[in-house]
């Protein structure tokens, strides 16, 4: 019978299935990082137990570290998680790209970068975005800090089978259109808890088009979708971009490995409890303009009218979400000014997306009383970045080359932004106060976020920075 | 961890759909390494202004809401981040269950893991549940081997809940015990996948 690449892994997978139970899956790779796993390692030492595989656990520091000085973390209690986490990996034999090591940076863009992630495998970590991992036809789904614990001690997790989704993307995705806006486009035309108890399966000739650094921007954010995990088959592109990689097989062993890789991608035929599709017609530079990532439109566009709403309740959270983020009904996107410009994330701040951003702001100045910055998402991208002058491309526009770590994506760190002021952001979500209290968030693509820091207001970056013609 | 079958209180009734956990608990309080504390800070930024002062209109600081144990809310509740620390938040503040018509996946999971019970009604119901419950106070009663919520006029709302996680919660056992019990399968898949 035909399968999905998602029935193919769980199969593979499970250690004991038993009916009406669900099922106890093997884990093949475990992601940590500072912010979630203190409770779990103190679970392990309370009950004197010990880390099954350490040699499949890899943990890095990402969300609390500083990404101007290094050396000085300001808050006592950021200081003290960091160093739980690298006392935790010392005392239980967990390998650990600490701040000062090159392969540190964004846990989902270094598993990547590393070859850690592979096809086929099981990966969890205690963050939701872990679903960017399957952009390599991976089953990759965030777990909670007690399913770090369980995941530590045993290797595995109980799991309920999930539902299977599929996101078809129809036609030819136009030109200066990104990855990030197809997702924004997704989530806005289908709701923020569409995917809830599915594993989401992105297909189509668009799909297949993308690079894997898109592909993983599109997967990245298949959680703000409500999915457990989202993934897409292997191909090729998978293929050449695991060769090579550190942690990746070597030699005849990867070629053993790509065919089986291969031999995952779902069959034709192979059927989904449910399938949607969105035209890539549809698609155009996008914007969230609400308080979560669903209320998003087309930069042609404008926000929305209280009289879109039919249902009260939806009418309710729209008048609060524009409230919140001190907008008008029905005013022009490209109308509203920001202060502040965040280029970073584990959804876009690979080297293709600092491309893409460098490419718009080249030769240009950064606004007067805008404040923009470029964090990458790991060390090893700072340094192709630097090795390509991008440094001197952001700089020399006014602005600030940072570090790599999670930073204003969640402001856990000290860039935060301020009360009432408005940020261009290509991280994930755009939650109340998520990049600070009072913090008023629209995401966006690199490309989209570079213009609008030349411009000082949301821009249709096809328009004037015509950098795909 | 703290079993958990009836729980009678009056209802908390917070009309809202989509609360992701970034409002549940806000990132500054996400440094602590401990699982408990968490508690005062449960939805902060909804509950006190710039100074810390309680702000009015908001259901947490309405005294007639003290010391319930039953939060009520719409739909999607729990989405956005994995941080466990919205469970551990609800639950330090004194919720042991939390009615609503749907869940995002990890928060649901994260409350079965410590005895939070997540039951899921009908919007119809949980529209009924909030629109008494913010009239005047309505006591509950909740009873998880029945799975049942019964109002004050004996109406009776029946829940759905996966048998293995009913046990779990009935019995309050330690999951990673009870999976140390496969521990010979565990290493006998290990076996076979690295012969493969
Ligand atoms: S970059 Fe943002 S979304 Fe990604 S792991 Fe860090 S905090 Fe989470």
């Amino acid at each position: 019978m035909a399968k999905t690449i998602i029935d193919k892994i769980w199969d593979r997978h499970i250690v004991v299935g038993e009916p009406g139970k669900p099922d106890l899956l093997y884990i093949d790779l475990h992601l940590l990082h500072e912010v979630t796993s203190p409770q779990a390692f103190e679970g392990l030492r309370l009950n004197g137990r010990k880390v099954r595989r350490p040699d499949l656990c890899f943990a890095t520091m990402d969300h609390n570290v500083p990404t101007v000085n290094r050396k000085v973390i300001k808050d006592p209690i950021a200081r003290k998680q960091i160093r739980t986490l690298a006392e935790n990996c010392e005392e239980f034999g967990v390998p650990l790209a600490d701040v000062d090591h090159p392969d540190q940076g964004i846990v989902h863009v270094i598993g990547p970068e590393l070859g850690l992630t592979q096809p086929g495998k099981t990966i969890v970590c205690g963050d939701s975005h872990t679903s960017t991992h399957g952009a390599f036809g991976a089953l990759a789904f965030g777990i909670g800090t007690s399913e770090v614990e369980h995941v530590l001690s045993t290797q595995t997790l109980w799991q309920s089978r999930p539902k299977t989704l599929e996101i078809r993307i129809d036609g030819e995705i136009a030109p200066g259109v990104a990855a990030k806006d197809i997702i924004l486009a997704i989530i806005s035309k289908f709701g923020t808890d569409m995917g809830t108890g599915h594993i989401v399966e992105y297909t189509g000739e668009a799909i297949r088009k993308l690079t894997m650094e898109e592909r993983m921007t599109i997967c990245n954010m298949s959680i703000e979708a409500g999915a457990r995990a989202g993934l897409i088959s292997p191909d090729e592109t998978t293929v050449e971009y695991l060769r090579g990689r550190k942690y990746a097989p070597q030699g005849e062993a990867f070629d053993k490995a790509a065919e089986d890789w291969l031999s995952l991608a779902s069959d034709e035929g192979a059927t989904y409890d449910r399938s949607v599709s969105i035209h890539a017609d549809e698609i155009e530079p996008f914007i969230t303009w609400g308080t979560n990532p669903g209320m998003g439109a087309g930069i042609s566009g404008r926000v929305p009218l209280a009289s879109d709403y039919a249902n009260e309740l939806e009418r309710d959270s729209f008048l609060r979400a524009i409230e919140y983020m001190g907008l008008e009904e029905g005013q022009k996107f490209t109308d509203i000014e920001i202060q502040h410009v965040f280029i970073g994330s584990c959804t876009n701040a690979r080297l293709s997306d600092l491309r893409e951003a460098a490419r718009v702001i080249e030769g240009k100045k950064v606004r007067d009383g805008v404040r923009a910055m470029v964090v990458p998402g790991s060390r090893t991208v700072k340094k192709q970045a630097e090795e390509e002058g991008l440094d001197k491309v952001f700089t020399e526009a006014g602005f600030e080359w940072r570090e790599s770590g999670c930073s204003m994506c969640l402001a856990m760190n000290d860039d935060v932004v301020p009360a009432g002021e408005r940020c261009a952001s290509t991280s994930n979500r755009n939650f109340e106060g998520r990049q600070g209290t009072g913090a008023r968030t629209h995401l966006m693509s690199p490309a989209m976020a570079a213009a609008a820091a030349i411009n000082g207001r949301f821009t249709d970056v096809r328009e004037e920075f015509a950098v795909h013609a | 961890m703290k079993p958990i079958n009836e729980v009678t209180s009056i209802l908390t009734p917070l009309d809202r759909s989509n609360v992701d956990t970034d409002q549940i608990i806000s990132k500054e309080f996400l440094k602590r390494i401990e699982r408990t504390g968490f508690g005062k800070y449960l939805f902060y930024h909804w509950r006190f202004d710039a100074e810390g002062n309680k702000k009015d209109g908001f259901v947490l600081n309405d005294p007639r809401f003290d010391g319930s144990e039953i939060l009520v809310a719409r739909e999607n509740f729990g989405c956005g981040s994995s941080r466990e620390h919205a469970p551990w938040a609800i639950l330090d503040y004194g919720f042991r269950v939390v009615i609503a018509p749907s869940y995002a996946d990890i928060f649901y999971n994260n409350c079965l893991k410590n005895c939070i019970l997540p039951i899921r009604l009908q919007e119809e119901e949980v529209e009924e549940l909030l629109a008494k419950g913010k009239a005047e106070p309505v006591r509950l009663e909740v009873n998880l081997a029945e799975q049942t919520v019964t109002q004050p006029d004996g109406t009776v709302h029946r829940f759905d809940i996966d048998p293995y996680w009913k046990e779990m919660l009935l019995n309050g056992w330690d999951e990673i015990a009870l999976t140390f019990k496969y521990e010979d399968q565990i290493t006998k898949y290990e076996k076979t996948m690295q012969r493969a």
